[in-house]
């Protein structure tokens, strides 16, 4: 069904920033009808080639056709009278009014010089009916799910402009499965009356479902533009790292080698330990050398269990000893003391500072366990820097480059390095992964293993089912903020997805 | 590689390339209109001119700003140093008033210039105290009850004024002590004194912040205390410490302009300090939202407040129309740190920049 005409097409687009070319030469073109996804690793271009899409960069060279003819995008507004329609990943609606106020907001109809309430939200009905979603729009924002958050910004994005190109960045990132689905629907419901789609996601599967042809970036280059039902996905994941995946294997043999090297003793007890209104009493155990998964849904305590452990909520009942020493202060300086290091969920809030460097965000943790005195000196910190830049193996132009100026999976190994400085025995990581390319996820599970192997004790979460059976050696099952399940596996018997399924879904 | 960024790039990225152009600007028109503005000559042993005058009125701003600067590179403000500096500055006039203990005070006793009850010593640290005390105040206010800085410190911002009179039994008070002069009228080789404070506090707070983790602390809570709090470091007590070290360089300013001015109205002196001490640090580069700062840009920014108002004075400005040249002052400052004179002069640069690039 496939319209070969381009409704856009870029060409030779090439953008540069002090010290990094962004984009080299870069070719991209959609059709009418057709989902189009942009793959490639963190920092590979693909929101560079947004922006520049978007008016928000503007290209050094290279460009614009829309509908055969040469533009200039000037800047967001303007983008979107030419009729280029972004969704971004987090979404920028305003969650104390209506969802039709969101809709309509800046286009309200008027009478009488106030506005005319009844039209408003029969606009608004419209259009969310056009995307085949029925809700009550009068309700405020912030009751709904993010995925209803999310069509009523794609609602809006139409609404607001005659949109024939509508761009999703990450649209699923915070979608749990069903609403995957329903969003998808939506997707190939615009498709099908000819709408050019650009979709950009970290999800493979995804591409494979919904796409139609993808474009690989890599380092700022284009890799290729392929055909989904040609490219297989292995291909696919090649085309994106550059080279051959081996890890996985490696990673099974690591967990194979590592789980001989369990502790007995165990490191951190909690015993009933609960809070009210954020997770059940529950007892857990973790030993040294060891990797616990955390599995359930987003919302079912997996955080709520970290932030326990961590000494940022107090547990109102239950008790928590570290090697036998019973825990009495809660406050993630104790904690550190302790030698327990958290790394936070949500990495852009709780994370980085973004406007420290790269040095000052890594020894961070380690300079508030040594207090406000005993002030490391400049040189002893770009040691500490260099070495955890060298070991992770973070692509930063420097130490000194701010943290905000890294890509996301960068930033996620500076968050780590901050936590390794401290030399813990017992680290959280919650949702480590999360919006990270492919290259980099495999690097960290490998690494979450290889610590594992010098002896730390490891909390995984992770809402990628697959990726915490492939680190945990023992995996511990939430449903609706209780403790549901344990299930442990060794080299012979791995634990298995189906079960694990079955127990989260509680059938 | 390290220096591949053009000079005058690197030059435009520094704190505190604005603030100095800013300065510039104004000797130049100095220089060309008020010909006389830079002599400096001697008069009994000691400089004067226009440019003492700058650093010697500049002196309690100056003082201010330092504390300012840090309070707002936590993402606070404190708006109640004007009344800091009335408390303290009462508070060393009574203590120095010589029937101080004795009986009711009241003006007009004892005009002798030699006597008081107070050791000299003992009115400093009880005035340094009254800062810190007041500092503590909004500190806690803010970090541990959690009240918005602006709220919190206009408490004191208006309470502080009534309880200056209140120590001051609702006069103004004036000192007879001469040594108590010395703080805001006397020289040290030819300088005023005030400029060697200055310079005393100013390397106190620079090792405080930068020879210590306190700085690196205050930016990074600033910038996200969330993820500072997830690090381990008591974001709370950073603010504090912040209010505090406001609070004492306060009480310094109060004291230097106590002696300076001799009479102490506590409805008068100190009067609008917050605000121009939060001009300053936004002369110098520090943003409103916290984050990082420079004491040393926020110091140039309180010279460049007076090196002003002494240049009007030069050119005959009346006093009442002042305030409408800082305004002037003011919006031309912030437009040049806006985003969109930012762009534009990037533009300018950097055009030059690139044809320079292919010359090469």
């Amino acid at each position: 069904m496939v319209d070969n005409q381009n409704i856009l097409s870029m060409t030779g687009i090439t953008k540069s920033f002090p010290g990094v070319i962004a984009l080299e030469d870069v070719d991209f073109s959609l059709r009418k009808g057709e989902v189009h996804a942009l793959v490639g690793e963190n920092g590979a271009g693909k929101s560079t080639l947004i922006k520049v899409l978007t008016g928000v960069e503007h290209p050094d060279t290279g460009l614009i056709e829309l509908d055969g003819k040469l533009i200039q995008v000037r800047s967001p507004q303007h983008s979107q009278e030419l009729g280029i329609s972004t969704v971004y990943q987090e979404v920028n609606l305003c969650t104390n009014i209506t969802i039709a106020g969101n809709i309509m907001l800046g286009h309200e109809p008027h009478r009488f010089g106030s506005i005319d309430y009844k039209k408003l939200n029969a606009f608004a009905e419209q259009s969310l009916k056009r995307l085949s979603i029925e809700i009550d729009v009068t309700q405020p924002l912030g009751n709904c799910s993010v995925a209803i958050q999310q069509m009523v910004a794609i609602a809006r994005s139409l609404e607001i402009t005659n949109a024939k190109i509508l761009i999703l960045d990450e649209p699923t990132s915070s979608l749990d499965a069903n609403e995957t689905n329903e969003l998808f629907g939506v997707m190939r419901k615009l498709k099908s009356e000819g709408m050019g789609i650009v979709f950009i996601t970290h999800f493979l599967d995804q591409v494979y479902e919904v796409a139609d042809r993808i474009t690989v970036l890599r380092n700022g280059k284009l890799v290729g533009t392929y055909a989904t039902a040609t490219l297989s996905r292995l291909e696919l994941i090649t085309k994106m790292i550059g080279r051959t995946l081996v890890e996985f294997d490696d990673l099974t043999k690591l967990k194979r080698e590592s789980s001989q090297h369990i502790g007995g003793e165990a490191l951190l007890q909690a015993e009933g330990v609960g809070r009210s209104g954020s997770i059940q009493p529950f007892d857990l155990e973790l030993h040294a050398g060891e990797v616990v998964g955390l599995a359930g849904l987003l919302g079912s305590g997996r955080t709520e269990i970290a932030q326990l452990l961590f000494g940022i909520d107090k547990p109102d009942s239950g008790s928590i000893t570290i090697e036998a020493t019973p825990v009495k202060n809660h406050s993630p300086l104790s904690s550190i003391e302790r030698g327990v290091a958290l790394c936070p969920e949500d990495r852009k809030n709780e994370g980085i500072v973004a406007e420290l460097t790269v040095r000052e965000n890594i020894i961070l943790a380690m300079q508030a366990n040594l207090g406000w005195f005993k002030y490391l000196s400049l040189q002893k910190q770009y040691e500490i820097a260099d070495k955890y830049i060298k070991l992770l193996n973070i692509s930063t132009p420097s130490a000194d480059q701010p943290v905000k100026n890294l890509s996301g999976g960068n930033q996620q190994k500076v968050i780590l390095a901050r936590w390794l400085a401290t030399n813990p025995r017992l680290l959280i990581l919650d949702e480590p992964t999360r919006g990270i390319d492919v290259g980099t996820k495999a690097e960290i599970q490998k690494m979450v293993l290889s610590l594992a192997e010098e002896g730390k004790s490891i909390l995984f979460i992770s809402s990628e089912l697959e990726e915490v059976l492939r680190t945990s050696h023992r995996v511990v099952v939430l449903r609706d903020h209780k403790k549901v399940a344990e299930y442990s596996g060794n080299a012979e018997k791995h634990i298995d997805i189906k079960t694990i399924i079955q127990t989260i879904a509680g059938v | 590689m390290k220096n591949k960024t053009p000079l005058l790039k690197r030059m435009r990225e520094n704190r505190l390339f604005w603030p100095l152009v800013a300065m510039a600007l104004i000797l130049i028109i100095d220089s060309i209109f008020a010909p006389g503005f830079f002599k400096i000559g001697i008069l009994e042993g000691h400089l004067y001119g226009n440019l003492i005058d700058v650093f010697n009125n500049s002196a309690p701003l100056m003082l201010v700003a330092l504390g300012m600067t840090l309070v707002i590179a936590t993402g606070g403000v404190d708006l109640s140093v004007g009344a800091v500096i009335a408390i303290s500055a009462g508070m060393g006039a009574v203590l120095i008033n010589p029937v101080f203990g004795n009986q009711e005070i009241t003006n007009k006793v004892a005009a002798d210039p030699n006597l008081t009850n107070t050791p000299l010593w003992l009115v400093v640290v009880v005035t340094m105290v009254a800062g810190i005390l007041c500092g503590l105040w909004n500190g806690m206010l803010v970090s541990r009850a959690k009240i918005s800085p602006m709220v919190a410190t206009l408490i004191l911002m208006v309470a502080g004024r009534g309880i200056a009179q209140l120590i001051e039994r609702g006069q103004i008070m004036t000192v007879y002590y001469t040594p108590f002069f010395w703080f805001g009228n006397g020289f040290i080789l030819g300088l005023p004194v005030s400029t060697y404070i200055v310079a005393v506090m100013f390397l106190l707070a620079w090792v405080l912040v930068r020879k210590t983790s306190i700085g690196l602390f205050i930016e990074s809570v600033g910038i996200n205390a969330k993820s500072t709090y997830y690090s381990g470091i008591s974001e709370k007590n950073i603010k504090l410490f912040a209010y505090i070290f406001c609070g004492f360089c306060g009480a310094i300013a109060g004291l230097i302009l106590g002696s300076n001015i001799k009479a102490i109205d506590a409805n008068n002196i100190g009067l609008n300090y917050e605000l121009d001490a939060i001009f300053a640090v936004v002369i110098g580069g520090t943003l409103m939202s916290g984050g990082r700062f420079s004491l040393l840009a926020s110091v140039v920014g309180a010279l460049i407040i007076w090196t002003f108002t002494i240049t009007m004075y030069t050119f005959g400005v009346p006093a009442n129309a002042l305030l409408a040249g800082r305004a002037v002052l003011v919006l031309v400052v912030i437009l040049l740190y806006s985003d969109y004179a930012r762009l534009l002069m990037n533009k300018i640069f950097e055009r030059k920049g690139s044809q320079h690039g292919e010359a090469n």
